[in-house]
């Protein structure tokens, strides 16, 4: 019976083990995102500028920033800003991902193979690689954009693309979705090959029609990565910063075209009025949380159901 | 495989041909200019193949200090980050699926949580904490920041990798007299070897094509990594000098791209699954 006991340390090690293992994971997370979230809902409480950059201690103020914040109409014009490029880019990357995953399946093998490889590329570009290449084509003196426009008898020669909001943002979207569609529709088309081909036959011998097909069978039988991918775009669309900075630095008004993201650079980095962003920071986070709560519950009930 | 009549079929592959043409365009084009002389470029006519280009741009840029600084941050930053982050992530994976313990949960479910904060919701009060420990611009202070930002997919994906390996491999190796340490080491890590390669690959993109926190933490001008010397690539007095950037564009998308293709498939099963069976 005893010798088949651990002994007491081999126990305490079994025990604790997986807490050492954990550890070095757990305070990088702690120190590297963990703390900068409480100084920054403690930063938000403070009326901290450039004066204190230079030494001076914070200054409490307790809820003015945000009071300050909500009352100013530029912060409501910047989220509603945010929500609908982000509403606006997550659909059309859906839109055209699941649509483009849809059609693959009838491609010809070689077309297929074609389509699939250029995807990837175009998913690998590194971000400011593919924005530096975009502004290129989008060049208001020699841009190829312009070019073949002009060429189509449109007077485009000398359009500068970045110069009113709604083209600039145009220019923004077309560039996020060509970033964002691959991923999507190699997820999807992952999720369709594997989706058995009796369904889809029954469904024929049923008399359903293309469409009706995809609707009420297809689509449905791949909704919990529909979802999951759904919810990463809006994720990632509601955090768009680099696009958005970079083609400000371009040529952008910044004020025009600010989004959170952005804002909050330009309000702390730029302006050194950490307060201030930092709650603007806050209310982004808040945001996300409020935008995407509905995507994870709904998740969490299919979780519950399967 | 779903049947496909013929008209379909003719459709289908007609959304693909224009799908490949805007899909690669871009990318043809960075490499194109790149080979251009300035002329070539500046000229009311695009040139659509290089024929006649030359390596002049890349010359030029590589022979840039700027460039050779950047690029030995760059490398710096990813490289520690990688190292970094795998352990971290490899030891928090392994105790996250081999071992039952208190807290394991609410672990993993704060990893999830983590993800979905943004980058941008944080910078303000990361950069102000890399100040206040004298941490801005230097590779030790990015470091931190890529660590902890790559580090929730990373352990993510390396549990997937470690719960795939069957735990009997090693109790059979015990069995036979292996210690759990040897056991792990000899049966478990080896077959964890391509998972790891395939998450540091990861973790080196990521670092790799940072922006906005290299933006905020890497104030100054000799301390830039890649991302942040290419976007701030212009020639005041010349104008936009289109040519060297798509060269440095081009420099800075070739590794990414190789090393994308190589482990492309493994991570899109690594996403899915992990995401949908929780």
């Amino acid at each position: 019976m005893a010798s088949t006991r651990l002994p007491a340390t081999d126990r305490l090690r079994r025990v604790s083990l997986p807490y050492v293992f954990v550890f070095p994971a757990l305070v990088a997370l702690l120190v590297a995102l963990g703390y900068p979230l409480v100084r920054q809902l403690v930063l938000s409480f403070q009326d901290f500028g450039l004066a204190q950059q230079f030494g001076r201690p914070p200054e409490w103020v307790g809820l003015d920033n945000y009071t300050e914040l909500l009352a100013n109409p530029y912060l409501w014009r910047v989220t509603l800003r945010t929500v609908l490029f982000c509403f606006v880019n997550a659909a059309v990357t859906m839109i055209l991902g699941v649509g483009l995953a849809l059609t693959m399946r009838h491609m010809s093998r070689g077309v297929r193979l074609a389509v699939q490889t250029g995807l990837l590329l175009a998913w690998a570009m590194p971000v400011v690689a593919s924005l530096t290449v975009w502004q290129w084509l989008f060049d208001t003196q020699y841009g190829v954009i312009n070019y073949l426009l002009t060429q189509g008898g449109l007077d485009y020669a000398g359009h500068s693309w970045l110069l009113r909001p709604m083209s600039f943002f145009f220019v923004a979207t077309v560039i996020v979705v060509w970033m964002s569609v691959p991923f999507v529709a190699f997820t999807i088309y992952a999720a369709l090959i594997q989706l058995p081909d009796e369904l889809v036959e029954a469904a024929e011998m049923d008399g359903a029609g293309p469409w009706e097909r995809v609707r009420h069978v297809v689509l449905p039988t791949i909704r919990p990565i529909l979802l999951v991918v759904g919810l990463l775009q809006v994720i990632w669309d509601l955090r768009v910063f680099t696009q958005i900075y970079l083609l400000q630095e371009a040529g952008g008004s910044a004020r025009d075209t600010n989004l959170l993201g952005t804002y909050i650079y330009r309000l702390g980095i730029g302006g050194g009025d950490f307060g201030t962003s930092a709650a603007v920071a806050i209310f982004m986070l808040v945001l996300t949380v409020v935008l995407t709560s509905p995507y994870i519950r709904a998740m969490l009930r299919q979780e519950g159901e399967s | 495989m779903a049947r496909t009549s013929r008209s379909a079929k003719i459709l289908a592959n007609t959304v693909g041909v224009l799908t490949v043409l805007l899909a690669t365009f871009p990318v043809y084009w960075m490499v194109n200019s790149s080979f251009l002389a300035r002329n070539e470029i500046r000229s009311p006519t695009p040139t659509w193949v290089p024929f006649g280009g030359s390596l002049d741009n890349f010359r030029t840029v590589v022979s840039t200090d700027a460039f050779a600084n950047a690029l030995k941050v760059s490398l710096m930053v990813t490289g520690l980050t990688i190292v970094v982050a795998l352990l971290f992530a490899f030891l928090a994976a392994v105790a996250v699926s081999r071992f039952r313990f208190r807290g394991r949960m609410s672990f993993v479910v704060t990893l999830l949580v983590i993800q979905m904060i943004p980058a941008e919701g944080l910078f303000i009060s990361q950069y102000k904490m890399l100040e206040t420990m004298e941490l801005l611009n230097t590779v030790i202070g990015l470091t931190l920041v890529y660590v902890a930002g790559v580090l929730p997919f990373t352990i993510w994906t390396l549990r997937g990798f470690v719960a795939g390996i069957p735990i009997e491999l090693e109790e059979a190796a015990m069995v036979d007299g292996c210690s759990r340490t040897r056991a792990f080491f000899t049966i478990t890590l080896p077959l964890l070897a391509p998972g790891l390669v395939a998450t540091g690959v990861f973790g080196f993109i990521q670092a790799w094509n940072e922006f906005s926190l290299a933006l905020v933490v890497m104030t100054r001008e000799d301390r830039r990594t890649l991302p942040l010397w290419l976007s701030t690539f212009t020639d005041v007095n010349r104008g936009t000098d289109w040519g060297g950037i798509m060269a440095g564009s081009t420099l800075i998308a070739v590794p990414v791209i190789v090393f994308f293709l190589v482990v492309q498939g493994r991570m899109v099963n690594g996403v899915t699954s992990g995401a949908v069976k929780g």
